[in-house]
Parts: C-alpha cells; sequence; structure tokens
C-alpha cells in the first residue's frame, strides 16, 4: 500500500497526443505587478528535444516552474500527460537553474540518484533493492557509475547535472524539464550532455530546455521556441538552423 | 577502583547521569538537522526560550520538563507569529521574542529573589532531575528517535534539496512544524541537565564535529549521538570529581571533541 505525498496514487496514464500543452497561458509571479508569461501557447509531441531560447526576463523559466507544479497558472490552460499540472508528478522532472540542492550534504551520489525514488515509495516505505538495482542502471546510463560511493560534493558542475539526470531516470521520468542545464559549463560537456539527452529521446522521452542561446550546430534540440518579454517571438537570424 | 565507581553510589548520581545521557542522546540526534539545515540561531533561540517555563515551574513547584515544553511551544508559537509579515524575517522574529523570553524569565526569577535557583536554571541543575522527570526525558527522547527514524528520507530529501521536495508534493509545511515540534521536545529533555544559556552547544558541537568526518547522514547522525551521550555523562562524572557546574562540564567537553576532531581532520588533510 502507497500513502503517497500528494494523497494521491502514482498516475501513469498513456501517452496519446502530446505530452505537453499549453494553450493561452499566463503565468504570474506572487505578487508581481506583470505576468511573466503572457498568452502562450504550446504543443509538445513524445520523444521531442524542444528548446525554450530568450534572454533573461523572456519568460522560458517562468514556462519550465508552471509546468512542474512550483507557480500557479493564471489563465489559460496547462496539461501534462493530459491531465492537469501535478496530476503525474512522478513522470515529470524538473532540474532548475541553480538548484536547491545543497552540495556539502552528506550523502553519495547513489543516495541522491536514490532519492528519485521517493515519489513512487511515498511515506513509510523504504527504497529496497530493486529501487537500488534502478540507480546503478541509471548510473551506468548517465556514465557515473564508478562515481556511485563517492560523496556529492567530489562532483564537477557537468557530474552534477548528468547525476541529476540519473535521479530523473531513478524517477521513471518521462518528461524532462530543464532549465539552462548548459549554462557555464565547457563545450565538451555541452556536447557529451547533448548526445545524452538526443539518447533519451530516441528511447521515448521528453526534453523542454530553457536555454539562453542554441550552439551553433543545434544538436541540443530538434526544435526551438523563441520567446521575448513573456511572448513567443520570431526567431533571429544567427539560429537559422533550428527549425522553429 | 572504588574511587572511580564512587559517583555510582549516590541515587541523585544515577538520575542525573541517566538524564545527562537522554538529553545527549536527543540532542545528538536532532543535531545532525540542526546543523544541516543552518537552523543553529532557532536552538538556540529555543533553549533561551524556555527560562519562563522553567522559572515558572521553579516558582509553582510543577515539572520542570513540563515548564520547559510550554514555554518551548510559547517561543516557536510567537517566532512563527511575528514572522508571518513578509516584512519581518525569522531572525528577526528570533531574535526579539527569544530575548523577551529570556527577560521575562529572569524577572520571574528575580521575584523570588533566589539568584542560585537562577543560576541553576541557565547552567543546569542536573542533579534536581527526579524519576518522574526521567520518565518524561525518556518519552521524549524515544519520540524524537522513532520519528527521525520514521521519516528519515522526508526530511533528508526536503533538508538535501528543497526545490525536488515541493515538486513531488512533500507537505514542507508540515515537515518545518515537525521539527520544530521535535526540537521542542530536544531541547526540553536536555535544558534541565545542562541550562537555558547552554544547551544550544550539546545541539550543535556534536553534529558538527560528526559532519567533519561522516560520508552519509545516518552515519552522522550516529557519531553526533554517540559523541552528545558520552559528552553528557562524562561532563556529568568529571564535575564530580573535579567540581565544576556540571552543564558547564558537559559543553566543555562537547567543545573539547569538536576541537579534537576539527584539527585531526585538519592535519591529515594538510599532511
Amino acid at each position: 500500500m502507497i500513502f503517497s505525498y500528494d494523497g494521491h496514487a502514482p498516475a501513469f496514464p498513456p501517452v496519446i497526443g502530446p505530452v505537453l500543452i499549453a494553450r493561452g497561458l499566463t503565468v504570474r509571479y506572487p505578487g508581481a505587478a506583470e505576468p511573466a508569461l503572457k498568452e502562450f501557447s504550446l504543443s509538445v509531441p513524445a520523444g521531442a528535444r524542444v528548446a525554450l531560447v530568450g534572454s533573461n526576463g523572456a519568460g522560458k523559466s517562468t514556462f519550465l516552474k508552471a509546468a512542474a507544479g512550483l507557480l500557479p497558472v493564471e489563465s489559460g490552460e496547462l496539461e501534462v500527460f493530459g491531465l492537469p499540472v501535478g496530476g503525474c508528478r512522478c513522470r515529470v522532472a524538473y532540474l532548475p537553474q541553480q538548484p536547491e540542492i545543497d552540495w556539502r550534504f552528506p550523502v553519495t551520489v547513489e543516495d541522491l540518484v536514490l532519492t528519485g525514488r521517493d515519489a513512487h515509495l511515498g511515506w513509510f516505505r523504504r527504497p529496497g533493492s530493486a529501487d537500488r538495482l534502478r540507480v546503478r542502471r541509471a548510473l551506468e546510463r548517465v556514465g557515473l557509475a564508478a562515481l556511485g560511493p563517492r560523496p556529492i560534493h567530489e562532483l564537477s558542475g557537468g557530474q552534477r547535472q548528468r547525476a541529476l539526470i540519473a535521479r530523473s531516470l531513478t524517477q521513471e521520468a518521462d518528461l524532462l524539464l530543464l532549465d539552462e542545464p548548459l549554462n557555464a559549463v565547457d563545450a565538451e560537456t555541452r556536447f557529451s550532455f547533448g548526445e545524452l539527452l538526443a539518447g533519451l529521446c530516441r528511447e521515448g522521452k521528453t526534453v523542454v530546455m530553457a536555454t539562453h542561446h542554441l550552439g551553433g550546430s543545434g544538436e541540443e534540440a530538434d526544435r526551438a521556441v523563441y520567446l521575448s518579454d513573456g511572448h513567443e517571438s520570431d526567431a533571429p537570424c544567427e539560429h537559422p538552423e533550428v527549425p522553429a | 577502583m572504588t574511587f572511580l565507581l564512587e559517583p555510582f553510589q549516590y541515587p541523585f548520581m544515577r538520575t542525573g547521569l541517566a538524564a545527562a545521557t537522554l538529553a545527549g542522546i536527543t540532542c545528538g540526534l536532532l543535531g545532525s538537522y540542526v546543523v544541516l539545515r543552518r537552523v543553529a540561531f532557532i536552538g538556540h533561540a529555543m533553549t533561551h526560550g524556555t527560562l519562563p517555563g522553567l522559572a515558572l515551574a521553579q516558582r509553582l513547584g510543577f515539572s520542570l520538563f513540563g515548564g520547559a515544553i510550554l514555554a518551548n511551544l510559547a517561543t516557536a508559537f510567537g517566532i512563527g507569529w511575528m514572522s508571518r509579515r513578509e516584512d519581518v524575517h525569522e531572525d528577526t522574529a528570533i531574535g526579539v521574542f527569544s530575548s523577551a523570553m529570556f527577560a521575562l524569565g529572569i524577572l520571574i526569577m528575580a521575584r523570588t529573589k533566589s539568584y542560585r535557583d537562577l543560576t541553576g536554571l541557565l547552567f543546569g541543575q542536573v542533579l534536581g532531575v527526579t524519576g518522574g522527570d526521567l520518565v518524561w526525558m525518556a518519552a521524549a527522547a524515544l519520540v524524537v528517535a522513532a520519528a527521525l527514524v520514521l521519516f528519515h528520507k522526508e526530511w533528508m530529501l526536503a533538508t538535501l534539496d528543497p526545490g525536488h521536495a515541493r515538486i513531488i508534493g512533500l507537505p514542507m509545511g508540515f515537515l518545518k512544524v515537525g521539527f520544530l515540534v521535535l526540537l521542542v521536545l530536544g531541547v526540553s529533555t536536555a535544558v534541565q541537565t545542562v541550562g537555558a544559556v547552554l544547551t544550544g552547544a550539546l545541539l550543535v558541537a556534536p553534529a558538527a564535529a560528526a559532519r567533519l568526518v561522516t560520508r552519509r547522514l545516518p552515519g552522522m547522525m550516529a557519531l553526533s549521538t554517540l559523541i552528545a551521550a558520552a559528552c553528557g555523562a562524562g561532563g556529568l562524572y568529571l564535575s564530580y570529581f573535579v567540581g565544576l557546574p556540571s552543564g558547564a562540564a558537559i559543553v566543555l567537553l562537547c567543545a573539547a571533541a569538536y576541537a579534537a576532531v576539527h584539527l585531526g581532520v585538519s592535519w591529515k588533510e594538510s599532511r
């Protein structure tokens, strides 16, 4: 028996149609005079790798937070796997630009990745051998198997991102919301991270990623949506290679 | 040998040693989260906020443990009420409310004109612990330990990664209030033994020492509990022979344990 944190059993509705749909979505930060995202619409099919591109204040992080259930929808519709936001928390993983993770916390990389199982276990249940097997497989998938027993403070910036992706795999998340995952990482890390995401999408995962700018070849996304001042905007001329 | 076993001949010392060990266990267990959540200031606020409860209990002749719990609950409620406004930060509320509670305690004691009793409340009077107090302290220690074991993964995630905890639907407010309740129990268990001024050190120093030499939270909690319990019992035992106030002896042992671990780790890293 599962005593889930939000009172609902983990939902795994079959994916029929788009994974993520926004229709005329307006989102405002609590207490803000103006909405940060206005009348925004987007449809993301399963297996897609979508980049939300824009400068600071464009509304891309706001959209990801709303899709993760961290900001309330003021008006419009926002559906994840055909359910209102929060209807299937297990299947959504959100990696914020600056995670609130305490990287000095005394846990190993395996412990961190194992927290991905918490949403499935709920209150009172402890992770078992099957959960730990998922952790090992996820760490192998992201190339961190050797670092599993190490403390998390020993991870580099790129390895931290991979560890968080491993946690989302352990969580069995099918929609990954990544806020500036490639910010402040070197070109090699950027390339290998892009390859990892591409591989996950080929396996059916869906990625929506916020970024200031795309890499030159456009290998990090197969579709770009440009945002400016809370609205969808036209593609700037420096990104002609990624279909908008 | 007989000389070393001498303290155990006296019932008040046996009760005192049990109380000091229980105080060490509860503070050692909770201390890991106090250190990791960086809420040492709240721990200090709670310990100082117990004084009016202790003073009233002393004056009216009811359980000091009960007085400490009531005062602690009032402190936690007052801090929560004050910091409801967005323009009043929690640390401001703690600074104002805990100082006011401490001053209220001194005022109550001043009315009794017993500065000897006041010293006991401020710096610990472990030898005044009764059998009834001991039962309540053991029950509080049991509740703290059971709650930390039962909700281990939830409290760990809420401390390690609050953002992810919110996304998967963990009730952060419930966990925060729950931790404050455990802190109330822990501080109330220790304050009679170590005193209203010094209990904060028993919460922080053993956990800080354990943090330096452990890689995982369960290990940190176990070592922190071991250090705090050993310092609790050891400090009281030492105070019997050296003639020190028991609270001061316990806290000095905790500080010595932290200093030894800190220096040892720094020396090892420099090699």
